[in-house]
């Protein structure tokens, strides 16, 4: 177990057979995790929309009731407050869910940025258990637990139905893994939670489900290039250099950060994110050096692992765009030694159409 | 899995065997099981001299990044090369799958080292 911003988090279950063991059950089959460290702020009264039009950088008015869109929550100079997921609950109603780390720092800015608008902001982190069923075979395992018909439900699209005898229980086609598959919201009391949670990987057993820690949910993202807070987005990274231009609506009109993102855009790129592919012996991990072909330092990484699905070594990294073209060769710093790499096209992995 | 006897083990958790004044080297069943799904190490090339209680390479897990430390001085004299390209038989067979083989300093140096049920009572003692 480790601790995770507070949360005891196990970064693998050995029941499961490891980290390798548990990215392959989520790329082949299914796994469970348990993403309750999430956190949800809820956005209710006339001015929602408003509110979340203000204070998110993509365009909500497009979602209808029961669809949710990728997006993020910026600060006045168009770096990251966090990457978010809004759901729209209702006519007036939306569910923002944020990252563990930085629940605290989200509400508060949520809910300062909302003041001068005519809505309620609620922080309802602990009004949940979050569970992510995550997998080609997600879609037939969660089916066993509820009556709703789950090919009717679209990627990025929710309902509120029956699970595991539990009612009204949010179930969204969403998660962090680049694969097909599910969160849950259920209540968040330890026995609820655990029920919930058993039953799953009872159902699970014909599809050889397996739980999954904090481990697999960083080599499943990173092969998939979902951003990681800290890693890829932070205060100090803007939309632009981190490549979420197409969750970015500046056409909806001015929102917190869209004159720092027209300003950033006009006056062009100074580093850009890019996926690197190891050619040499050795593994980057977040925050080695990268370097040209000259020596010179030129960027670095972000993120950095041995990829379990595609066997091999990546990592993701932020270097000037002239040297962003995949194919182009680089050098990572590894312990003072370089080793070479490569700009290879991302994502480094894409689930196979159906 | 039992730790052998005839090994001596560092509290960093390497093991080492030695036969008069060669010896070989690895890391622990405790150690593989700690780090999980090993996927790289990077070892010294023949020739190397190794300190005791210096790091002499690493070891990756998909989560970690762990240092070797050299339970005695010595000089390398054989890698095992099969470990570059199958790394994960350090989490089938720790005790099994040595790293370097060395030309020991001083074998008495060996001597400060944790026996198997010492080192057994040091694992369950750390937790």
């Amino acid at each position: 177990m480790v601790d995770f911003n507070g949360w005891d988090m196990p970064v693998e279950y050995p029941s499961s057979g490891g980290i390798i063991a548990e990215h392959m059950a989520v790329r082949t089959g299914v796994g469970i995790f348990d993403v309750s460290h999430m956190g949800d702020i809820r956005v209710a009264g006339a001015q929602a929309l408003e509110a979340i039009q203000h204070i998110t950088m993509n365009d909500a008015s497009r979602l209808a009731i029961g669809q949710a869109q990728y997006s993020a929550m910026l600060y006045p100079k168009g770096t990251f407050v966090d990457d978010v997921i809004v759901h729209r609950l209702g006519e007036k109603e939306y569910l923002i869910v944020i990252n563990a780390g930085t629940r605290e720092k989200d509400f508060n800015w949520a809910h300062t940025n909302t003041k001068s608008f005519d809505v309620e902001t609620r922080n309802l982190s602990d009004d949940y258990t979050q569970i992510a069923i995550q997998g080609p075979k997600a879609v037939e395992l969660v089916q066993k637990l509820t009556d709703v018909d789950l090919s009717t439900i679209k990627n990025y699209w929710f309902t509120h139905s029956t699970v595991c005898g539990l009612k009204n229980i949010l179930i969204a086609r969403t998660g962090y893994t680049g694969e097909d598959g599910f969160e849950i919201y259920v209540p968040p009391d330890e026995k609820t939670s655990a029920m919930v949670w058993n039953k799953v990987l009872e159902a699970g057993k014909p599809f050889g489900v397996v739980a999954c820690g904090l481990g697999a949910r960083n080599t499943l993202r990173l092969e998939s290039k979902l951003p990681l807070y800290g890693h890829e987005i932070s205060d100090e990274i803007n939309v632009w250099e981190a490549g979420l231009d197409r969750f970015c609506k500046l056409e909806k009109g001015t929102f917190m950060g869209s004159d720092a993102l027209q300003k950033a855009k006009a006056a062009g790129l100074k580093r850009t994110l890019v996926g690197l592919e190891m050619r040499d012996r050795g593994i980057a991990r977040d925050g080695y050096k990268v370097q040209d072909q000259s020596g010179r330092e030129v960027g670095y990484v972000t993120s950095g692992s041995y990829a379990p699905f595609l066997k091999k070594n990546i990592a993701l990294a932020y270097v000037p765009p002239e040297l962003a073209q995949p194919g182009t060769p680089l050098l990572v710093e590894i312990r003072g030694q370089c080793v070479k790499a490569e700009v290879v096209p991302t994502p480094f992995y894409k689930r196979p159409k159906k | 899995m039992a730790y052998p006897a005839d090994f001596k083990y560092t509290k960093e958790h390497e093991w080492i065997k030695a036969d008069g004044k060669t010896a070989t080297v690895g890391i622990t069943q405790h150690a593989q099981e700690a780090l999980g799904d090993i996927v790289f190490v990077d070892l010294p090339k023949t020739g190397t001299e190794l300190s005791k209680g210096k790091s002499f390479g690493t070891v990756e897990s998909v989560k970690a990044v762990s240092d070797l430390y050299a339970p005695a001085s010595g000089t390398v004299t054989e890698v095992n090369e099969n470990l570059a390209t199958a790394p994960e038989k350090i989490n089938s067979d720790p005790h099994g799958s040595w790293m370097v083989k060395i030309t020991l300093k001083n074998p008495g140096e060996l001597q400060s080292l944790l026996s198997a049920a010492d080192y057994e009572k040091f694992v369950a003692e750390e937790g």
